[in-house]
């Protein structure tokens, strides 16, 4: 198990790490942290042509709130995000979902914009980007442009970042008021790629109702599923039934650690369970509890 | 087909290391056959076992997931460097004896590099702290009854030795 | 001086391995070639062209090998190493494939190159061409016989055997009560966290061969390769390093890469090394656990059982080189504690195109076990019996002993229990885990929503199988005791525990003695480490040994000091006579005096030259004397020694996820006396957290294709901390063995053999399902839990 050869830059700034993108085209690869590059590269499943190594680009190792949203650079590393107490006070999905992304050692190197271009449809933080509305910013040497979370997720493994492009930045808006969140998954280990989760985002009316309730999923669709169930749930809220037209709507797939009408039936639960807790976090929040 | 040749410059256990390798060298191939560090061990080659873990700046990380020529200029401890300067064994070094943390020995230095790291984090773990603290490291032979043991045992060792 | 046996020492082998400076396989050789292979991504096909034009460009590369290079023995298959008059249509594989390949991960092309990296991008260009034969997996396809493995074996049939005591037929038919039940474990792996590996070196000067493995018997490796080489054992030197965990895998032997690279190293005139990686170690080492089995079992009223009959399929793989122990151990350790009346148990051990079975720790056992205990707990339910009662009510009784249950066992010799107390054994174990108050716990969990449940698994392991185990001890001039023993250690302490005995038996701190293990160099008669042997053969042969040291010693010391020889004792390494201040002489110094030299290279030696020493009138070494302080002894047992045990859990599954978690897990173990007592605790906790291992996590899954889907540390689920109980108590029974000089058992497989039976039992008591198949996910109790409902609702 070792990597095949390949070309290798180490660009020591965003507009050198463009240029280099720029020639390479299809051949360049971006590395950043690695952690899911790396077996890829070692198990021989990928052989790019050529790695654009961007962990020089220490312009790129942030994580700000500024306006309505939390900013986190691409070489932010999940653990760096996961400490960053502005940013978890902001939006405190992103501590909830990030604690469960494999283990400490990992999330150490491994970056937040990398596993969201990465788009793996298992990943905690796709999906909490895609349940946010977040949107990840992509440059070339022509400019930027910013692609919304719904457009970018193209399939299993694929993002809308083009050859010649890179991903330097991702938002994710902060929780408005009176609104809460949760996170919750069962996997097969602690660490492990979960065999489903629910990353939920229930916001209140003044008057306490639920006004919106949205849910995101993993490992139960090709690319992250967000749904809005706020009908379902009903100004009383009907968890239950809110469960109820999750199960309905994920499109899971069997594999060998669990069964699709498995994964079906933990959507439901784990729908019920992260819609319960993140609307007694929004009552909390609005004072009600 | 020629692999092209990087230089690079680690600081391993507070040495400075030159070596010459190919862009796909894993660092955990350098340490243990180019630097001959052959503590730091290799049981999975895909970033689960966490037997090839290393210190990089303070934080663990798999030395398996990481491309030698990308950590140019880095300091790394390896389990080689944990022992006190006087050659005495560290804290968790030495609660791994005291406890019987180890069986074959081989995911030992993993944990050893992890604990050290989560010890100066959180230097007064509950029992419950002290799992998750290893909680990404697989071991086969022990349990990880007497590993966790030693987690809270070498947190002791460290307050102890503080305190003389 | 305390006595050493029985203290929960540190281990002596620990401050250099948590230095980092253990030396494992990889960790040696830094100037050696490195191997890659090419393996069959096919598991059943013939090969029809392989091309190496691509990779003969590749920088670095050294040689390639396929079947056509192979000389000689070489080129024959692979020996079948223990046979069987049962084991009829017994295959083995080719080195490298000839023609066929059976498996994926079957090597088919060897690659020497100067790296790891080079062999592997030479390996990937090497076409290999196969046409692909329909693969037989899984034991029904086997069974049902309408793809053939091997197209001369009848039915994929490679034994059929089939032991009998008393009249089954008659018990059943006369039995007031009969029982069906379809069992099933699937496949597991021993999984080391180190694979395998292999370094030869060739000396061309000498013609000797000197060759490292992680393995779990050096010697069976040299005798191997010297036969597949030509070789003559003397000139072969086998050395075990340091060794990542074995747990079976690296008893089977030779690896196909284990001949290979030795003979590559001689082709090439320089040393060669295989490290087996993650994903070969899947594909390419040994699995095991795979089998089917159909119970009838009879029984009275009262939960007594009258007759028991037992037919089983077992899953060897693709070959079967190492046999049919692994059938045979199920078929007679199934019994555990318990008298089944009459018994009949016949097995099939069928080919597949899947990796072979060699044992994995435990042996057979875990399925033999799962199959008593869940056929106890079925015997129980039908009677509404407390599970407890019926195995009280079948167990053989403390004065049977020694039992005779008129079977033969894996070494053919006959299945006689030595020792045991299973009733006391039960009593600790429902004390420990409060069995009898279980009923109030589920009541309040119960009403807290919550759904739990206790199980329990009971078993009996032969343990210290023959044939034998040597040791040598010496008394260096230094008064360092140097102690050898040939069988290997992958984690178990041996260098302690067998300091210990040795620290008694001589009379000397254990600071003084070293112990290797597994170097044909120091040792060349052994067999391995294997079926809890390790302390109960090489244990008693160094405390012989020791004993034949000290004897020595005693007798040189009784000449030097004038004493008569029942006067004397050794105490931290000197010998004094009773009663007598000052007299007193040390090891080192009878190790020079019983050694007559012509030269005096150093002081101590001074003293033991021709002028200075000795009685003219007698020569210098005695007719039926050799010289030195030192005893080389063997032991070899009649039959194995029996230790026993039982384990308790407690479980709660979510009503809602399905999940299953562990609240209390329990343990009563006799292995007659503990050497250190530690270390047999921690040979516990890890056979535990590998029986909660194939309890709930760990399967091969294999498709219909014949390909592995989770050959990685990602898919396999091999528990981390987050999944093994938070605490394992145990509670020990120390009932002697008449059968050895320490009156000691086996302890190293224990801990994982009542794993999934326990689980099974106590899942089934929380949910209300019967379990009949093992290992169990959330998702597959999911399942259970529909089935049940659709067929519970009208």
């Amino acid at each position: 198990m070792k990597p095949p050869p390949f070309g290798y830059s180490r660009p020591e700034s965003v507009a050198d790490a463009l240029a280099t993108l720029a020639r390479l085209g299809p051949d360049g690869k971006v590395l950043a942290g690695g952690q899911s590059l790396l077996p890829i590269l070692s198990m021989r499943l990928a052989a790019p042509h050529h790695l654009v190594d961007i962990n020089r680009l220490s312009e790129l190792g942030y994580v700000r709130v500024e306006g309505g949203d939390v900013r986190v650079g691409a070489l932010a590393r999940h653990a760096q995000v996961l400490a960053d107490l502005p940013a978890r006070a902001a939006q405190p999905l992103l501590g909830k979902a990030l604690r469960l992304v494999a283990h400490a050692t990992i999330r150490n190197r491994g970056t937040t914009v990398g596993s969201i271009v990465h788009a793996d449809p298992s990943g905690e933080m796709t999906a909490v980007l895609a349940l946010l509305g977040g949107t990840v910013r992509v440059a070339t040497t022509a400019g930027e442009r910013d692609v919304p979370a719904r457009d970018f997720f193209v399939g299993p493994l694929e993002s809308a970042v083009q050859p010649g492009e890179l991903a330097v930045s991702a938002t994710f808006p902060v929780l408005p008021p009176r609104a809460g969140t949760a996170f919750v998954e069962v996997a097969r280990r602690n660490g492990d790629y979960a065999v489903c989760g629910v990353g939920a985002l229930v916001e209140l009316d003044a008057d306490g109702a639920v006004s919106s309730a949205r849910t995101a999923y993993l490992s139960v669709s090709p690319t992250p599923l967000v749904l809005d169930l706020t009908d379902a749930i009903g100004s009383e809220p009907d968890f239950a039934a809110a469960a109820v037209a999750a199960r309905e709507q994920v499109e899971p797939e069997p594999d060998i650690h669990a069964s699709a009408d498995y994964r079906r039936h933990l959507a439901g639960v784990l729908t019920e369970r992260a819609l319960r807790e993140a609307h007694a976090e929004a009552l909390e929040r609005s004072g009600r509890d | 087909m020629t692999d092209e040749l990087f230089d690079v410059r680690l600081v391993v256990n507070g040495a400075a290391h030159d070596v010459r390798v190919p862009a796909r060298r894993l660092l955990s191939d350098t340490l243990r056959h180019d630097l001959q560090l052959t503590g730091t061990h290799v049981g999975c080659e895909h970033g689960v076992c966490g037997a090839c873990t290393v210190l990089v700046g303070g934080a663990p990380m798999r030395s398996c997931l990481l491309l030698t020529v990308s950590m140019d200029g880095a300091a790394i401890t390896t389990v080689e460097g944990l022992t006190e300067a006087d050659g005495a064994l560290s804290a968790v070094q030495q609660a791994f004896v005291d406890c019987h943390g180890l069986q074959c020995g081989f995911c030992t230095p993993g944990f050893l590099t992890t604990i050290t790291a989560g010890l100066r984090a959180n230097p007064d773990p509950t029992e419950e702290q002290a799992r998750e603290l290893i909680g990404g490291n697989l071991c086969r032979c022990t349990g990880y009854q007497n590993i966790v043991r030693s987690v809270l045992r070498a947190a002791e060792l460290q307050r102890e030795r503080a305190a003389t | 001086m305390t006595r050493m046996f029985g203290q929960p020492i540190p281990r002596v082998e620990d401050d250099r391995m948590v230095r980092g400076h253990g030396g494992y396989l990889d960790d040696l050789g830094h100037d050696a070639l490195a191997c890659a292979f090419v393996r069959s991504p096919h598991a059943h096909a013939e090969i029809v062209d392989i091309d190496v034009t691509g990779a003969l460009d590749v920088d670095g590369l050294v040689a390639i090998y396929t079947y056509e290079d192979l000389p000689d023995r070489l080129a024959d298959p692979l020996p079948l190493l223990i046979p069987h008059p049962a084991l009829t249509e017994g295959r083995t594989q080719y080195a490298l494939a000839r023609e066929r390949v059976n498996h994926v991960g079957e090597p088919v092309v060897m690659v020497v190159a100067q790296d790891r990296y080079v062999a592997e991008d030479a390996a990937e260009r090497i076409l290999v061409s196969y046409r692909s034969l329909p693969a037989v997996v899984g034991i029904e396809a086997a069974r049902a016989a309408t793809q053939l493995v091997h197209p001369d074996v009848p039915g994929n049939i490679a034994a059929n055997m089939l032991q009998t005591v008393g009249d089954v037929d008659a018990a059943l038919a006369a039995a007031p009560h009969i029982l069906e039940l379809d069992l099933s474990i699937e496949r597991s792996a021993s999984t080391p966290m180190e694979g395998r590996g292999v370094l030869a070196r060739w000396d061309p000067e000498s013609h000797r061969l000197r060759l490292w493995s992680s393995t779990q018997t050096s010697t069976g490796v040299r005798a191997a390769v010297a036969s597949k080489l030509g070789l003559a054992l003397v000139d072969v030197d086998v050395i075990t390093p340091d060794v990542g965990g074995g747990f079976g895998v690296k008893i089977m032997h030779p690896w196909p890469e284990e001949v290979l690279v030795p003979w590559a190293a001689r082709q090439l005139g320089r040393p060669v090394k295989f490290v087996e990686d993650r994903r070969e170690h899947f594909i390419s080492s040994a699995h095991e656990r795979a089998q089917l089995h159909h119970v009838r079992v009879g029984f009275d009223r009262d939960g007594v059982i009258l007759g028991l009959d037992v037919r089983f399929w077992h899953d060897h793989g693709a070959y079967i080189p190492y046999g049919i122990i692994v059938p045979m151990i199920t078929s007679t350790q199934l019994l555990g504690p318990y008298k089944p009346g009459a018994y009949r148990v016949e097995f099939d051990s069928l080919y597949t195109n899947t990796l072979i079975v060699t044992p994995y720790r435990g042996a057979g056992r875990p399925q033999g076990v799962f199959v008593m205990e869940r056929t106890m707990d079925a015997i129980a339910a039908t009677l509404d019996l407390d599970r407890t009662v019926v195995r009280e009510r079948n167990f053989i009784q403390p004065d049977e002993m020694p039992y005779d249950h008129g079977l033969l066992f894996q070494d053919d010799r006959p299945l006689i229990y030595d020792s045991g107390d299973y009733p006391t054994l039960l009593d600790k174990l429902k004390k420990l885990v409060g069995w009898d108050e279980f009923e109030a716990f589920r009541e309040a969990a119960r009403a807290e929503g919550r759904r739990v449940g206790i199980g329990l698994g009971c078993y009996v392991e032969g343990t210290g199988v023959g044939p034998y185990e040597g040791a040598h001890v010496v008394v260096e001039p230094s008064g360092k005791v140097k102690v050898a023993t040939g069988l290997t250690t992958q984690g178990q302490g041996h260098q302690t525990v067998f300091a210990q005995i040795v620290a008694d038996e001589l009379g000397v701190p254990l600071s003084d003695i070293e112990v290797v293990t597994g170097d044909t160099r120091r040792f060349g008669y052994a067999v391995g480490t294997f079926a809890s042997r390790a302390a109960v053969m090489s244990g008693s042969a160094i405390a012989l040994a020791a004993r034949a040291a000290r004897a020595k010693a005693l007798k040189v010391a009784a000449d030097a000091l004038e004493a008569n020889p029942d006067d004397l004792d050794i105490v931290d390494g000197i010998v004094r006579v009773a009663g007598v201040p000052g007299a007193e002489i040390s090891l080192g110094t009878l190790a020079v005096l019983a050694n007559p030299l012509r030269y005096a290279f150093d002081d101590a030696a001074k003293a033991a030259t021709q002028f200075a020493v000795g009685d003219t009138s007698k020569p210098p070494v005695g007719e039926d004397d050799e010289p030195g302080i030192e005893g080389r002894d063997y032991f070899s047992p009649m039959q194995s020694t029996f230790a026993s045990g039982m384990h308790a859990v407690v479980v709660e599954t979510d009503p809602d996820t399905a999940e299953i978690k562990i609240l209390r897990y329990c343990v009563v173990h006799d292995c007659g006396p503990l050497i250190n007592p530690r270390i047999v605790e921690g040979q516990i906790h890890g056979g535990v957290a590998q029986g909660v291992g194939g309890a709930l996590y760990e399967r091969m899954a294999y498709d219909e294709a014949g390909q592995l889907q989770n050959a990685s540390f990602m898919d396999f689920l091999m528990p981390y901390v987050s999944e093994v109980p938070e605490r394992i108590e145990i509670d020990h029974l120390e009932t002697p063995s008449p059968l050895n000089p320490l009156g000691i058992k086996g302890a190293g497989e224990a801990g994982v053999i009542p794993g999934a039976a326990a689980f099974a039992s106590a899942i089934e008591d929380a949910e209300g399902i019967t379990i009949t198949a093992m290992p169990i996910s959330p998702s597959e109790l999911f399942e259970l839990r529909r089935r049940h409902e659709e067929r519970s609702s009208p």
